[in-house]
């Protein structure tokens, strides 16, 4: 079994030289074997496409613009009489003119009607109509606009033959950009599936590959910890830009999402989410280094991720919530992630007058990476 | 003996963790194109010691010399020319072994042709198949296939039989004698005595993080014989395992 007599090999010089080994190539390796990696994992195509796309959806096709009064019209109504044609002209009523009574009286109720109108013709000549309307305490807000809409018309109907005698109201509205539904919640939602995919994705991989000993394979080669990280970065930014531009582009050419400079707004936002999915995946490293096992990993994750996608102006803005938690919403980085994607690309500003919001986002950066470094494990 | 060149040399090796002494001032030497095999029981410090030598884990005291380099100075050198088959290592989720052999051979900075370091283990079949999906004779032989990407002089292997059913078990003994046959050092810890008698040149027995014996096979069992021991039972010209592979055959099942 011993083989003294083969020769002992003498040549130990090493054939791989100390300048042989490319760190940039093993960084894209990795980079690769990552973005492989993810575009095979459901949860992550689920977290950063398909649950935004939803979203997106649902208020795409909710939001037709606009605020729209629902009125019921009383049986036994004058149809033909020019209060009700001036109100269907207004574009402001969702007019339902067979409903029975009692169906009327039980929606009225519920605020399923704003207000319920009855026109009947005035047997005395003069005036010649009277408009009875009923208003519901359970939509007092949408009742009050009825209110000054059925006041203007009856206005102007009373007064069609008339010279004011005090003042004559001269209106104009100036020609704006339609701000829909969209516009409001394209950006918020990039901006959660920026998050997840930062937070959730970088926490799970990181966890895996150093439960599963893959990292200690990859240190047992010359690789470096800086390639380890800086590949699964790119893959990470790579796979989060590839579905913000998607989510974009579904937007745009499906809701008329609006991008005010077209391609350059686009450039503009992916640069915006290029940081903050590095500001995000820095909490993801974080989590990844204080989960004790697989299963804590979601809910650390959902305490970082829940807040900002309720509280950043996700949904609602901002400005809707109570005044004592508007200061919480504020210090949320997402917040100014949302604020600056919304300002690019529906008020067309450039990277320059978001400054102030990017420099948030950069101190968030900055913070949550001096933790990341103090938690992150490698074994 | 002839006296051999030395690839590793260790020297009053010693590992503390906390107050548990893992190893405690091993010293030996593995040869040049031998397969040399470190024995003993679970924690007796084996894979402590190899961990160690391939520059994974570090040491509290001693001295580890690998082909010239020391494991201070110059762990990433060391890390060019060895390859490291770690006993419960997992693999990169979501890619097939092609895929995986393309993240190593980037990850060692050489150019391979993933087919081709696959056909050295046998499992060109599996080109496209996933890791998890493998079995564990075709695991491990993955696992040596990742580790000669980088044509190394030595490899490190951390138990890769255990669990294996005997035919696998055979099939990888030719693989690693193959290996040794092209110039490669193996390195190699296993719990099965018949198969270190089989394969290994030299073999240390460690326990408790010490050295207790160091030789050939033949050597400590000529030594064992000549203190007087006699087995139980008169050894018959064959055991059960030869009788499993006559009745299974030899040729393997996955």
């Amino acid at each position: 079994m011993i083989n003294n007599d083969r020769p002992s090999n003498q040549n130990t010089s090493s054939t791989l030289g100390v300048g042989g080994y490319s760190h940039t190539k093993a960084t894209l390796a990795l980079a690769k074997a990552s973005f492989r990696s993810i575009m095979r994992s459901p949860s992550a195509v689920v977290f950063t496409l398909a649950f935004p796309l939803i979203f997106i959806l649902v208020f795409g096709f909710l939001g037709g613009g606009g605020t729209k009064l629902d009125i019921a019209l009383a049986p036994g109504s004058d149809i033909q009489n020019p209060v009700v044609v001036a109100l269907e002209k207004t574009g402001l009523v969702r007019l339902t003119k067979n409903d029975d009574q009692k169906n009327i009286d039980s929606k009225l109720e519920k605020g399923n009607y704003d207000a319920v109108i009855k026109v009947e013709k005035n047997p005395n000549g003069v005036p010649a109509y009277f408009t009875n309307v009923t208003y519901t305490s359970a939509s007092l807000d949408k009742g009050n606009i009825l209110k000054s809409i059925l006041n203007e018309i009856s206005y102007n109907l009373n007064s069609q033959n008339l010279k004011p005698t005090v003042t004559e109201i001269r209106a104009s509205t100036v020609t704006g950009r339609l701000y829909r539904t969209i516009d409001f919640i394209l950006p918020g939602q990039l901006g959660f599936s920026l998050l997840s995919t930062g937070v959730f994705g970088t926490a799970f991989v990181f966890f895996s590959l150093r439960q599963n000993l893959v990292i200690k394979r990859f240190f047992a080669t010359p690789v470096r910890r800086s390639s380890i990280v800086i590949g699964e970065g790119i893959a990470r930014i790579g796979f989060a830009l590839l579905g913000a531009l998607f989510i974009i582009l579904i937007g745009h050419f499906f809701f008329h999402f609006t991008l005010i400079h077209g391609a350059i707004t686009v450039a503009n936002m992916l640069i915006l989410s290029t940081l903050g999915v590095l500001v995000f995946m820095g909490f993801g490293f974080v989590v990844s280094g204080i989960a004790k096992s697989e299963s804590t990993i979601p809910p650390i994750s959902n305490i970082i991720t829940l807040p900002q996608f309720l509280l950043s102006g996700t949904f609602f803005s901002i400005d809707a919530f109570p005044t004592w938690l508007q200061p919480i919403s504020r210090a949320l980085p997402l917040t100014y992630l949302n604020d600056a994607m919304r300002k690019v690309a529906f008020e067309g500003a450039g990277l320059w007058d978001v400054k102030q919001q990017i420099f948030i986002m950069l101190i968030w950066g900055i913070g949550i990476y001096a933790v990341a470094v103090k938690t992150f494990k490698w074994e | 003996m002839e006296k051999r060149n030395a690839i590793i040399s260790v020297k009053d090796l010693v590992k503390n963790y906390d107050d548990f002494k893992a190893v405690q001032g091993l010293t030996f030497d593995v040869y040049e194109n031998e397969i040399f095999g470190l024995l003993g029981p679970n924690g007796a410090g084996k894979t402590t010691t190899l961990e160690i030598i391939e520059t994974l884990r570090q040491k509290t005291s001693g001295e580890v010399i690998v082909d010239g380099y020391s494991v201070d100075k110059d762990p990433s050198s060391i890390k060019r020319i060895i390859g490291v088959q770690l006993q419960a290592a997992g693999y990169y989720p979501n890619l097939n072994l092609v895929e995986l052999l393309e993240l190593f051979s980037g990850l060692y900075g050489v150019n391979v042709n993933p087919m081709d370091m696959l056909a050295k283990v046998n499992l060109q079949d599996k080109a496209k198949a996933k890791y998890k999906a493998l079995s564990g004779g075709q695991k491990q032989r993955f696992s040596i296939a990742t580790t000669l990407i980088n044509s190394p002089k030595i490899i490190f292997l951390d138990e890769p039989t255990t669990g294996l059913d005997p035919q696998a078990r055979r099939n990888l003994w030719d693989l690693i004698s193959e290996i040794r046959k092209q110039g490669t050092t193996v390195v190699i810890t296993t719990h099965y005595m018949d198969e270190a008698e089989q394969l290994c040149d030299r073999v240390a027995f460690v326990e408790r993080g010490q050295i207790i014996a160091l030789d050939t096979p033949d050597q400590l069992i000529d030594n064992l014989i000549a203190s007087g021991f006699e087995r139980k039972k008169e050894v018959k010209k064959a055991n059960l395992e030869d009788v499993f592979i006559n009745l299974t055959g030899q040729e393997w099942r996955e």
